[in-house]
């Protein structure tokens, strides 16, 4: 389990490469997450972001079989195409790796700690994104393997 | 009771100021009552922390309903939805 929260880049073949160590992963899923657009600046919560972050893994633990996983998340000034985040699961099967890295993302949009800045302005909240995490929440017990 | 208080991005902005150390009135013990204390300060405060507007709080570091009761010491943050990933 590994979580940072950091204002430089990182590296997702090396860090997903990282994951895959223990013979029995047999699927790794990654969501990298990129600028669009225009250039911004990423507020955080120091302190509160790290514990925000470890407390959604947690949960996407007790939902699959999650073996390991990595959450980076990005601070400061970044321009278009840079990276801002990047979640990566590790399971045995490709089933909980996808949906677990889906859960992670859809969680950290609604409750870890950022806030956008573009040259407009700051970035409003979406509803959409209350309803991506949402759907979670009323899923029956969910599947553990092995 | 004394809290520390934390305000961040756009609240930061409007509000002018990251956070303080404030002692609390008697009759105020939940985030909603703080809240409302702060807007009565009038100005930015009564127009950032209207009730109309989307004002998320953190308890200690966790996300908090309104009805979280504080106590001293605690560390209260005032921030808008995020927006991050």
């Amino acid at each position: 389990m590994k979580v940072s929260v950091q204002r430089d880049d990182f590296d997702a073949g090396a860090e997903m490469r990282a994951l895959q160590l223990d013979p029995k992963v047999g699927a790794v899923a990654s969501f990298v997450g990129v600028v669009r657009g225009v250039a911004m600046t990423l507020e955080h919560y120091p302190g509160m972001t790290e514990k925000a972050l470890v407390k959604i893994t947690e949960e996407a633990r007790s939902r699959w079989q999650v073996m390991d996983c990595t959450v980076i998340h990005r601070y400061g000034e970044l321009k278009p195409t840079d990276q801002i985040v990047l979640v990566a699961v590790a399971s045995a099967h490709r089933g909980d790796a996808f949906a677990a890295c889906e859960f992670i993302m859809d969680y950290l949009k609604t409750r870890a700690p950022f806030w956008k800045k573009e040259a407009a302005g700051w970035v409003e909240a979406r509803a959409s994104d209350d309803e991506a995490a949402g759907r979670w929440s009323g899923l029956p017990g969910t599947r553990k393997l092995g | 009771m004394k809290v520390k208080l934390l305000y961040f991005a756009s609240l930061r902005e409007q509000l002018g100021t990251p956070g303080e150390e404030l002692e609390l009135p008697a009759g105020v013990g939940t985030v909603a009552a703080l809240r409302s204390h702060l807007r009565g300060r009038g100005g930015a405060w009564e127009l950032a922390l209207a009730d109309g507007k989307l004002v998320r709080a953190a308890l200690n570091q966790d996300m908090a309903a309104p009805t979280a009761a504080l106590k001293t010491g605690d560390e209260v943050a005032f921030f808008p939805p995020v927006t991050g990933g």
